[in-house]
């Protein structure tokens, strides 16, 4: 590729399926994207995360063509979209509901794609059945959509986007309307779907659970713009802001902290009294500088003694929550309010039960430190 | 006493009230229905005997005979049109918002406020003025208007029912508005559509007010003949077309609620 250049459009790299310039949606006075760029790579699995409201699912319309930016050129595959009508687009798109088509059966909800491409019948048929081989739905072809568990009507949206190989396949909150155990089930089988399609997937989500296990990257999005791109552990280790290491994943924010470095050590003092930490490259602090910290609940631990001992601070037990593999304990922390502890097991509960005093260790090691 | 008692006595009590209302609402029916099969030569209640010569005659009678075939001719051109008008009609209050959208919604609506009565006179003289008479197309376009409410009502219920992801979801999958309308829409309107078409039959096929105005002696559909009829006779005749009349009815609206489930359409569903 790399005609644009000439045209006076962007070079387009071969490796981006689908590139985003600049584009943003206002509906009246108010803005749902803020006009933003975005390049979602050949293959991968890009995923919208934000909160309702955050116009991830604006930006999945306007990519689909459902929406009209207001701000902004969408490139699939090079070539400018921004102006063709959905139907010319080539996206998959696998809707929240499902969008089943109810007077038609499976297969026929299947083959509607291929029938718009006018292929051949017996193409159809062939194509169809590999489709719902995929995603296992082998001998349903006949079952009329509604006889259908929502598992299975999901996995029948599933087919009818990827049998037309789309250039993107766009995912609005897919697994949303399944409950729990399925929609663990389907994220595995999304997985290894992507894993044999390799197509280039937009996934839209507010759960950050999938997120985390779904995607390559993800870009987190709040009230119309992007807070950080980037892979799940990235993400989950080195937010960008408090916005993001608050919405992904549990994590203590503690008071403000004034910074003060010490040999290989910066040490945090907050609320009267003092936290260290050794010195690592991502925090690079300044002497002086006010900071938050951010801990994760698995960073905190319940010391042999209530004193004593480096990041050590006495706590008072508020509640357990059992979770089987761990617990997770809640504490009231004095001047650091109250701490959240995820305890392996559940030994913890019997041993410190509410109301009792127990000390807490704070480790540091890969605490996040923000800005003030 | 006890409990059990007392709820035993409400509840026959609540059907007992519930066979009452169904008496009441049936009864006007059930009197035709016997007087029908009466032998006697003139219109009697309680029947004396049981006889369908009346039905005979009844089907045999010239004037009924040319009244239903008009009827039937009225019915099917004004139900047509309705439909055709209705659904557009549907369509544009159901997927635009445009100024006086509000506005029309209650012109269509206002047959059902306006009584046959004024529509039929006031159509008697527009057909007057404008030369056309009383002829099929005055009763036609009559019966358009008093049975259009029904028809958007039937098809505007079947658009709001209409998961909007569906058309997105053709689109999507490469269908052009046209093919989106005639693949998906179109279809999943049909029942909504022919459920509209059926009431407007109905309505149109048992309307008298409105067309003793519009029609004459030509055009007269089945009521007005009837209404003629029962003027110069008395003999049980008219019962056994009345009956006729009702039964017919009966089974279209027993077929209609069977394969086209009327509930459905004429309320919204909460899904």
């Amino acid at each position: 590729m790399g005609q644009g250049a000439a045209a006076g459009t962007p070079p387009f790299a071969a490796e981006t399926a689908v590139e985003l310039v600049g584009v943003g949606k206002s509906f009246g006075p108010v803005t749902a994207v803020r006009e933003l760029s975005l390049a979602i790579r050949r293959g991968e699995v890009l995923t919208l995360l934000g909160p309702s409201g955050c116009g991830k699912t604006t930006l999945l319309n306007m990519i689909a063509g459902f929406e009209e930016p207001s701000a902004g050129r969408i490139l699939i595959d090079g070539r400018d979209v921004t102006e063709v009508p959905p139907y010319l687009r080539d996206t998959g798109m696998v809707f929240q509901s499902y969008a089943l088509f109810p007077h038609m059966d499976v297969f026929e909800n299947v083959a509607f794609g291929l029938r718009m491409r006018k292929l051949p019948k017996a193409k159809i048929a062939a194509e169809v059945m590999r489709a719902l081989e995929m995603v296992k739905l082998g001998g349903l072809e006949r079952r009329r959509v509604r006889q259908l568990s929502g598992g299975q009507q999901q996995r029948v949206a599933l087919a009818r986007a990827i049998v037309l190989r789309p250039k993107v396949l766009l995912l609005d909150e897919p697994l949303s309307a399944l409950d729990k155990n399925l929609r663990a089930q389907m994220q595995v089988e999304l997985k290894e779907l992507h894993e044999r399609t390799r197509l280039t997937t937009l996934f839209v989500t507010h759960d950050q659970g999938e997120a985390l296990s779904l995607s390559d990257r993800i870009v987190v999005m709040s009230r119309g713009e992007i807070q950080q791109i980037a892979a799940p552990i990235e993400l989950y280790r080195h937010p960008a802001n408090s916005f993001v290491a608050s919405f992904i994943g549990e994590i203590n924010r503690l008071p403000p902290a004034r910074c003060r470095l010490s040999g290989g050590e910066i040490v945090f003092s907050l609320a009267g009294i003092e936290l260290t930490a050794a010195r690592r490259d991502d925090l690079a602090l300044g002497d002086g500088q006010q900071v938050h910290l951010f801990v994760r609940p698995e960073h905190l631990a319940v010391a042999a003694e209530a004193a004593g001992g480096r990041n050590r601070i006495a706590c008072r037990v508020v509640t357990h929550v059992y979770q089987g593999t761990h617990t997770l304990t809640r504490v009231e922390a004095g001047a650091l309010g109250v701490l959240q502890l995820r305890v392996p097991g559940g030994a913890v509960i019997e041993r410190a039960p509410p109301g009792s005093e127990i000390g807490v260790e704070i480790n540091l090691d890969e605490a996040v430190a923000l800005p003030d | 006493m006890s409990p059990r008692l007392a709820a035993r006595l409400g509840s026959g009590l609540f059907w007992a009230a519930v066979a009452l209302i169904l008496a009441y609402m049936t009864i006007p029916a059930l009197v035709v229905l016997m007087t029908s099969l009466s032998p006697s030569e003139l219109l009697e209640f309680p029947p004396s005997g049981l006889s369908l010569k009346w039905y005979a005659r009844a089907v045999s009678y010239p004037d009924f005979q040319a009244a239903f075939a008009n009827g039937l001719i009225v019915t099917a051109f004004a139900s047509t049109c309705a439909l055709a008008v209705g659904s557009a009609f549907a369509y544009l209050i159901d997927r635009y918002v445009f100024p006086g959208r509000a506005a029309l919604e209650a012109v269509l609506s206002s047959p059902l406020i306006v009584p046959h009565f004024t529509t039929g006179f006031g159509f008697l003289l527009l057909g007057a003025g404008l030369g056309i008479g009383r002829s099929y197309l005055l009763v036609i376009l009559a019966h358009v208007m008093l049975v259009l409410p029904f028809v958007i009502r039937s098809v505007y219920v079947s658009l709001r029912n209409l998961d909007p992801h569906l058309e997105r979801a053709a689109a999507n999958l490469g269908a052009s508005p046209w093919r989106v309308l005639s693949r998906v829409t179109l279809p999943l309107l049909l029942p909504g559509m022919a459920g509209g078409w059926l009431v407007a039959a109905i309505l149109s096929l048992t309307e008298f007010t409105a067309s003793l105005y519009v029609t004459a002696e030509r055009t007269q559909t089945l009521p007005v003949a009837m209404y003629t009829y029962i003027r110069e006779y008395t003999d049980p005749t008219i019962a056994a077309i009345a009956a006729l009349l009702i039964l017919g009815t009966t089974a279209l609206i027993f077929v209609a609620n069977r394969y086209l489930g009327l509930r459905r359409i004429l309320s919204i569903d909460a899904h």
